[in-house]
């Protein structure tokens, strides 16, 4: 490394400037107080943990994610979290070991190996919420109401959502008989909705007829309202499962434009991005101007189950790091108070009361010292009193 | 007013994507082609083009600077595709991604050098032939490589294999079969969907009726 390059930080990694960083804690406070008001407690996930637990049920993507490094006390793998939410997972059924619904939320860093997208950094910082114990529509329509009302809090300009559910997927997959190792292949095409590509697959790998229209009818059932007749239509009420699927996003679509009229619904029916543990409903947010997901959550039932505990669960998180930069800033340069240098007790009581105040202070370190430009008023000895007079 | 940007693969591809765009009452305010300028709007309100090149098209769309783009597929397979949609096979400036070697002459056993410019989709190909090889990337005229003894082979779209064949090369293996597509930015197509799939409608309708 030469010297001139060693104040640069690792590609993907940010440190983050005062301006910034007051925005950021700003809206980190703001939505945790949001979640302690709608009932979430606030947990505090370690930073690393074996990768045993970490990386456990959860595929093949976070494992690539994952930053590791050897216990030097035990000889066992450790993992830096890349993700927080099974670490609430595995708390929610170890730790807590309640048998009713548990509320938590959290914030903090995580650590990608690889930037997720091209737009991403490698150290984000998330905040998000989790319910356990509840699989019902009502836990869906909490959460997604929580993630507009965050969303609203942070004053992003639209508020856009995108839904789906991976039972539609699974169901029509299983009905076609499709190997694992081709699914997987399917499924990366239908992420890209590469229909050229979709169709000739389809074309060559399945038989039956019936099965080719279903399979090749997936990357279009997206956009508005209109996906739920369409989807009726193509299946023809043939899958219980589908069904009640659609029956469950209709439903959340309606609360949620009763609640939050503003809002601008996307319905996705085939996309079924994520860490292949979801297993209901699946959403993210997007705000104008970035492409990419500003917030993505889901339903996933099964994690648990390989800590032994199997609760149905459901949660979103929100990339802070993304969100502020979408963000009209805040002004965080509030105005201080300058106080002049002194080792008399009556101008310290004074400084600690405008202190309790609110008020930003700022004490001399000498004689010598002088106010910043940030410092317009100064504590000035006059009348025998203490008192705070703008000297610009 | 929905406000998109069209990201637009010089040379080939635009001549070809132009008529299509044009079926479906989407076209520049100014010939592109006689102009210098990056940016043209079009006659649509809101909607405007940028004129790129290949390799960024899709760059453009991934980061969303772009909402829409025409790129080849070669261009797709190389980048990855993550953070794009690809739902219309425009169907124009058809060719082949194939690997190339002198003609008459045997590939050498073990590993092998292959320069192209396609090295994420070279890497991919051999590792499936289980073949181990060293990729040297270069940004143009592949076919010098072999002729020179830089390479053993090359990975290149092949047209009308003319070109291989007045340097002395042989077309190979078939990679996959190239062209181009629309492509969409995955947040934009979720935030935009109205315009941008009325524009996919049309555009498809503008291939369909030209394929008939």
């Amino acid at each position: 490394m030469n010297y001139e390059d060693r104040w640069l930080l690792p590609e993907g990694v940010d440190e983050i400037l005062p301006e910034s960083a007051n925005n950021i804690e700003l809206s980190r406070r703001k939505l945790i107080d949001l979640y302690r008001n709608w009932g979430y407690e606030l947990v505090i996930p370690p930073m690393i943990e074996y990768t045993d637990s970490l990386l456990i049920g959860l595929g093949k993507d976070i494992d690539l994610l994952t930053f590791r490094l050897t216990d030097q006390l035990s000889g066992r793998m450790l993992g830096v979290r890349a993700d927080i939410t099974p670490q609430i997972a595995r708390m929610d059924a170890h730790s807590f070991k309640r048998e009713g619904v548990s509320r938590l939320c959290y914030s903090g860093h995580v650590l990608h190996t690889k930037p997720k997208t091209a737009l991403a950094t490698r150290s984000p910082i998330q905040v998000g919420v989790e319910i356990f114990g509840s699989s019902t529509l009502g836990s869906d329509i909490e959460v997604v109401s929580l993630l507009l009302e965050s969303l609203q809090l942070l004053q992003m300009p639209e508020l856009n959502i995108d839904l789906g559910h991976v039972a539609i997927y699974r169901a029509i997959v299983k009905a076609c008989g499709i190997s694992e190792l081709d699914e997987a292949h399917f499924f990366e095409l239908l992420q890209k909705k590469a229909v050229t590509e979709i169709n000739s697959w389809v074309t060559a790998n399945i038989e039956d007829p019936q099965h080719q229209q279903w399979l090749m009818a997936l990357p279009n059932l997206a956009g508005g309202e209109e996906v739920f007749a369409k989807a009726r239509r193509l299946f023809g009420g043939q899958f219980v499962e589908i069904e009640a699927a659609l029956a469950e996003l209709e439903q959340i679509a309606k609360v949620v434009k009763q609640r939050f009229s503003l809002v601008n619904l996307y319905f996705d029916l085939s996309e079924v991005r994520g860490y292949h543990y979801h297993t209901g409903i699946v959403f993210a947010a997007f705000a104008k101007g970035f492409g990419d997901a500003i917030a993505r959550g889901g339903r996933y039932d099964d994690i648990g189950k390989v800590f032994g505990r199997a609760r149905p669960a459901i949660g979103f998180t929100i990339d802070l790091t993304t969100v502020y930069q979408m963000m009209q800033l805040t002004d965080c340069s509030d105005i201080a108070v300058w106080a002049p240098y002194s080792e008399d007790p009556q101008q310290w009581q004074f400084v600690q009361r405008l202190r309790a105040e609110g008020r930003k202070v700022v004490t001399a370190l000498d004689e010598n010292d002088r106010p910043d430009s940030s410092c317009q008023d100064s504590i000035v000895f006059e009348n025998n009193q203490y008192q705070v007079k703008t000297t610009r | 007013m929905t406000e998109l940007t069209i990201a637009l693969t010089k040379g080939r591809i635009l001549e070809e994507t132009l008529p299509l765009l044009a079926a479906a009452d989407l076209y520049p305010l100014e010939d592109i082609e006689k102009s210098r300028k990056l940016t043209f709007e079009s006659n649509q309100p809101g909607v405007r083009f940028v004129v790129l090149r290949g390799v960024d098209v899709t760059t453009y769309v991934e980061f969303g600077a772009a909402d829409i783009g025409v790129s080849g597929k070669d261009m797709l397979l190389e980048h990855g595709g993550n953070g794009i949609y690809e739902p219309l096979d425009l169907g124009i400036a058809r060719c082949q991604l194939m690997t190339a070697g002198i003609k008459g002459r045997e590939t050498p056993k073990g590993r092998i050098k292959v320069a192209t410019k396609f090295v994420n989709v070279a890497k991919k190909y051999y590792a499936e032939k289980a073949q181990q090889v060293d990729i040297i990337k270069l940004y143009g005229a592949m076919e010098l490589a072999p002729i020179i003894g830089l390479a053993d082979e090359i990975v290149d779209i092949v047209d009308t294999g003319n070109t291989l064949r007045a340097n002395g090369l042989e077309p190979r293996e078939h990679i996959a079969d190239i062209s181009s597509r629309l492509i969409v930015n995955k947040a934009s197509m979720k935030m935009k969907h109205a315009a941008i799939s009325s524009i996919i409608e049309k555009v498809a309708s503008a291939v369909a009726l030209r394929d008939k």
